[in-house]
């Protein structure tokens, strides 16, 4: 789980273009979105593909991302639950 | 129509890692790739704007642009009365081809939407528009070349008709790793006079 969340975070930077924010400025307790990290809905959009593209998970209710990508622990805890790859 | 003389405020260019602002360099690099020119530029500046790295590579360059002739406008200004005038060549071929190419294989199907949302050419005039709190006149168009008589005129019957008290002008051209921009800002008062001619030789420098 621990490896998980570190890839996760690794992958948030890269594929959202957070090009100023460290690894270890992410806490896996931080809002990913409003006042966390401030991400947007076109990044939730990127976090859609890239569950699909990396992990094999289709979401079907865009609403359910709401919960899924509340924070680094909710990522990954749901990933590790549905994860086809 | 009145029509009153109009005037180039200020202008840069931005073209093989160099930045010259009024005819003076003021950042330069060795040669290297786009991404790290215009990081290394947005650094340089403290432009302190991270949406600025989600931008597409045509976004990138009109927003370093307008970053260097904007940020002495006063707000009251910019926020109501400055319009935008841009045009280029390629459109926004380079992110378009980029967004193709992450969908033209079935099985490898996976669209990027953070891509998708750059191409056409005039989100970078939003881009400017959100950083500078503009909500003015804007217009990209595309031609062939730097076309000088088209954009003097089109800015003149913006200044003249009241419907902008400046106007901020831009070739901002980018595809495959070559680029170049020309921005300059036209407003009522000044001391260089919009010229065709004047367009042209800082264009060509």
């Amino acid at each position: 789980m621990e490896a998980l969340k570190q890839e996760l975070k690794e992958k948030i930077i890269d594929v959202l273009n957070l090009e100023d924010i460290k690894l270890e400025e992410i806490n896996d307790n931080d809002a990913l979105f409003g006042d966390g990290l401030g991400l947007d809905s076109i990044d939730a959009l990127e976090l859609i593909v890239m569950l699909d593209k990396d992990y094999g998970i289709k979401l079907v209710d865009p609403k359910e991302g709401k919960v899924i990508f509340k924070s680094i622990e909710t990522m990954a805890a749901y990933i590790k639950e549905n994860r086809a790859k | 129509m009145v029509e009153n003389k109009t005037y180039i405020q200020s202008f840069c260019t931005i073209q093989n890692n160099e930045i010259i602002l009024e005819g003076a360099s003021i950042f330069k690099l060795e040669p290297t790739l786009f991404s790290d020119f215009s990081k290394k530029a947005y650094q340089n500046f403290e432009m302190n704007y991270p949406k600025f790295f989600k931008m597409d590579s045509l976004s990138k360059l009109a927003f370093l642009g307008a970053e260097l002739l904007l940020k002495n406008e006063n707000s009251e200004s910019k926020e109501n009365n400055t319009a935008l005038l841009f045009a280029n060549n390629s459109s926004s071929l380079d992110t378009d081809v980029k967004y193709q190419n992450s969908i033209s294989d079935p099985e490898n199907y996976f669209p990027s939407p953070a891509v998708f949302v750059y191409t056409l050419p005039n989100i970078c005039l939003g881009e400017i528009s959100i950083r500078h709190q503009l909500k003015s006149e804007n217009s990209f168009f595309i031609f062939e070349t730097f076309n000088p008589v088209f954009m003097a005129n089109y800015a003149k019957i913006l200044l003249n008709s009241n419907k902008a008290e400046k106007v901020l002008c831009g070739w901002v051209e980018y595809y495959d790793e070559e680029y170049k921009a020309f921005l300059y800002l036209v407003a009522k008062e000044g001391n260089l006079e919009h010229k065709i001619e004047t367009l042209l030789t800082e264009y060509n420098k």
